[in-house]
């Protein structure tokens, strides 16, 4: 896994709109990736909907929360309109894992991330890192406020 | 977590467990009748997901709304019971069996003072990292 002080791999992946976001687009803000297994999973279900409710907490600490996993733009857009959540889901999705791997969040034998948090400061390196012992523990908000803090 | 305290929802003897539900959660309302069965202080605090059961913030507030008339659990208990009538009808009949001045409920349910009350619980769940519900946490022994 990619540790705090590296510089943040930039990327260029699809939304759930088809729009292409960049890392590097984000500069002179923080942003919060949130790596996760799978869209319409339970867990990650679970965890992006906690997430949204305290969106707004984590904006107004000046960070930009985006969530990652190796599905396609079309599931995420499902995915988002099932959960009514506005999180923008970014399409990890050909090659597929190819962020997750730049961060050391791919897992090879089940095919997807990790459930992994990189907080990427400013300038583009990363400040904060967290990953999950398992897919199957979802990180506590309370984990993002703490390094916000 | 902060530890329970006299402004905390509670219910029964014993040791105390602090619980953070979602009343719009259907394994909150499958495992309510368990856990209030428990020899046990039950503290309930409020921790509605929005944007997995859209009604949860009213029932919550209507939950609160019930409290602020000496009658919070047998409205848990009752939302709990029956998850099939949750519109604002079923909570002003709801309301009317458990005798509660509707007058006072409804405008206590739409008060800025009980989101807040709401919103507090929900916020010392998130500090305490529940991501899910039911999340039971022993209390005092």
């Amino acid at each position: 896994m990619i540790a705090a002080g590296e510089p943040a791999p930039d990327f260029t992946l699809r939304n759930q709109d088809g729009e292409k976001v960049s890392l590097s687009g984000f500069r002179g803000q923080k942003v919060l990736l949130v790596f996760y297994p799978l869209d319409f999973s339970p867990v990650c279900s679970d965890q992006l909907s906690v997430y949204q409710e305290v969106k707004p907490e984590i904006e107004a600490k000046g960070v930009t929360m985006v969530g990652i996993s190796v599905d396609s733009g079309f599931a995420h857009k499902a995915f988002q309109e099932k959960l009514g959540i506005d999180t923008p889901l970014l399409a990890d999705f050909e090659p597929k894992g190819e962020v997750a791997r730049a961060y050391g969040a791919y897992i090879d034998k089940t095919g997807h991330a990790n459930r992994s948090l990189v907080l990427v400061d400013e300038e583009g390196t990363v400040e904060w890192v967290h990953e999950s012992p398992t897919p199957l523990e979802i990180p506590g908000a309370n984990l993002i406020f703490d390094a916000l803090s | 977590m902060p530890p329970a305290g006299p402004e905390d929802h509670r219910r029964g003897e014993g040791p105390e467990l602090v619980v953070y539900a979602d009343l719009g959660c259907p394994y909150c309302a499958s495992a309510w009748a368990e856990i209030s069965a428990r020899e046990a202080t039950i503290v309930f605090r409020h921790f509605p997901v929005a944007s997995k059961h859209a009604r949860a913030p009213a029932l919550h507030a209507a939950a609160e709304a019930a409290g602020r008339q000496g009658r919070f659990f047998e409205m848990v208990d009752s939302l709990y019971a029956d998850r099939a009538h949750a519109d604002d009808p079923h909570l002003w009949q709801r309301a009317e069996q458990l005798g509660l001045d509707l007058e006072r409920f409804e405008a206590d349910r739409r008060s800025e003072a009980v989101a807040a009350r709401v919103r507090r619980d929900f916020e010392s769940g998130i500090r305490a990292g529940v991501t899910s519900t039911p999340a039971i946490f022993p209390g005092r022994a």
